[in-house]
């Protein structure tokens, strides 16, 4: 049983990136090493343009489960994007315990 | 020699004489005293935004305002004959909460026929009416009418809602906004429905923490490990300077340079925002909507062609950023005491038709995060300082106009208050 769709079973390993909510990700990325961020990131951002040109073939609003779940890991990617490319680790520098939630976000 | 033209003066501080060059107190944002009578001389009497049209889509479409500033929480409704009005969050029968869900300190929102109080049942309509008293016959010469819902001043300007508690007030809410309020008529807000909102509790001083969004001269040194380490080194040997400031009363605005849409130099920009094609300061492609060819005349007022984003700050606690690739934030900063607040920040995209165009406005979102983050925490570090008083005197530089403007409007607002309501006692002999 797979989550994503056929053409992205090399991303199987990651599905558990396919959250659907803002702070589901924010959360996993905290509580993540440095090496598994990073072995999300260099799996799944060489797909990031592919996963993309096969998303925009469909209806956003209309999209099926394994679809959304591919969306949802882009937007897990976007997030860890941070810790990988430019802080080297989990948490932004010079945040402390500072934490925002989002409130709203879109259904989509 | 400054790289954008400053006024005749010399300084965009100087063109405000009143402002003054010297070092500031922030007492002001320290002190308990200050922020209770703070409450009463702004909170309680100016034009606060608390929301925009398109959360009451309906007639019966509500949501609740919790003011902890003014000591209230609000209701704000479309009524049956498409009216919004604002209401004070309370029953008249004995003063219960009348509209929360399960956490009374908690926004809701929803839509809905009436309201109706969970204590003894009494409703009433989302025009204000009370309707039903239950065994109203157990009450004596009990008029209905006499006990409708506690209104406020409601008025909107460009679908953002605003309210005055204040039931002597006089002055409309587009007089109230000035210069600006009339500058940034016609900009497509309405267009841009598609809604990404954060929030935060800040453990600072609400005025420290507009402060902090109100420059940018803290960008290329707060926030320099955002950026490659390149862009950074350039960011902090350029500086910052805007391209215009003006104030206006209480309001003032800054203009600003900056965004990549598309860069110069790809190897500038992170791999990610590279294969999104957006960032910290919004997609590189403009949506296609009207209202963007031609921007209204508060918007990039020195007409400069490196316009990246500006930020209007409208007293007391209401900042709205227009970013030049078509797209808008809106900060809002609500104490809850005098070193302690809630911060939102609201992100408003036309709603994206791709996969591509949503991943776009992901990465606007999520950057927005790293860098409040940065923000909020800093910000907590400076208000256990300015406590300590172990330093009174801070100076400010020219690219920190927006900051004298808002402590002195506010000082003035306290000190108005005090003239006018404080009387002294006196203790006479005569009989």
């Amino acid at each position: 049983m797979t989550t994503l769709p056929t053409g992205f079973t090399d991303l199987e390993p990651f599905a558990d990136w396919a959250l659907a909510t803002e702070a589901e990700r924010y959360a996993k990325r905290l509580a993540s090493s440095m090496e598994e961020l990073e072995a999300f990131y260099d799996a799944a951002f060489p797909r990031l343009a592919d996963a993309m040109a096969y998303l925009d073939g469909l209806d956003l609003h209309a999209l099926p489960e394994e679809a959304t779940a591919l969306l949802w890991l882009c937007y897990s990617l976007v997030n860890v994007s941070f810790p990988v490319e430019v802080w080297r680790q989990p948490r932004v520098p010079d945040s402390g315990a500072a934490s925002m939630d989002m409130l709203v976000e879109p259904a989509v | 020699m400054p790289h954008f033209a400053k006024p005749a003066e010399g300084s965009w501080t100087e063109h405000y004489p009143e402002l003054g060059t010297g070092p500031v107190s922030y007492e002001d944002s320290i002190s308990p005293d200050h922020y209770e009578l703070e409450r009463k001389a702004i909170f309680a009497r100016t034009w606060l935004n608390v929301g925009r049209v398109e959360q009451l889509p309906r007639n019966g479409s509500y949501f609740t305002k919790e003011l902890d500033a003014a000591g209230t929480s609000l209701v704000i409704v479309r009524g049956r004959d498409g009216e919004v009005r604002a209401f004070h969050n309370i029953c008249r029968h004995r003063g219960n909460k009348l509209v929360w869900n399960d956490y009374p300190g908690e926004e809701t929102s929803g839509t809905c026929r009436q309201f109706t109080c969970k204590y003894h049942g009494w409703r009433y309509a989302t025009e204000g009416d009370l309707t039903f008293v239950q065994q109203e016959s157990e009450f004596f010469d009990l008029d209905k009418s006499e006990y409708g819902l506690a209104g406020v001043q409601v008025e909107a300007w460009e679908g953002f809602i605003f309210v005055n508690l204040d039931p002597e007030n006089t002055t409309p809410l587009r007089e109230y906004l000035g210069e600006f309020g009339d500058g940034l008529a016609g900009y497509p807000f309405g267009a841009m429905t598609q809604v990404y909102k954060y929030r935060a509790d800040v453990g600072a001083n609400w005025k420290l923490f507009v402060d902090a969004f109100a420059e940018f001269y803290h960008a290329p040194i707060l926030h320099a490990k955002q950026a490659t380490a390149d862009e950074s080194r350039k960011l902090s040997g350029y500086g910052f300077e805007a391209l215009a400031y003006k104030l206006d009363g209480p309001h003032g605005m800054v203009s600003s340079w900056g965004g990549m849409s598309p860069p110069k130099d790809l190897g500038m920009v992170k791999p990610i925002e590279r294969v999104l094609q957006s960032g910290l300061f919004g997609p590189w492609t403009k949506p296609d909507i009207d209202g963007l060819a031609e921007l209204p005349p508060s918007v990039n007022p020195s007409h400069h062609r490196a316009w990246g984003v500006d930020t209007f700050v409208f007293f007391p606690n209401f900042m709205l950023l227009i970013w030049e690739p078509g797209w808008y934030l809106t900060y809002h900063y609500w104490p809850t005491s005098y070193n302690t607040h809630i911060f939102e920040g609201t992100l408003y995209f036309v709603p994206p038709k791709t996969a591509s165009e949503r991943l776009e406005q992901e990465l606007a979102a999520v950057t927005f995060k790293e860098y409040a983050l940065q923000d909020g925490n800093t910000l907590e570090a400076t208000q256990t300082m300015l406590e300590s008083r172990a330093v009174t005197e801070f100076p400010l530089n020219d690219q920190e106009i927006l900051l004298r403007n808002l402590h002195k409007t506010a000082r003035d607002h306290v000190a108005a208050y005090q003239s006018t309501f404080a009387t002294p006692v006196r203790i006479s002999n005569a009989s």
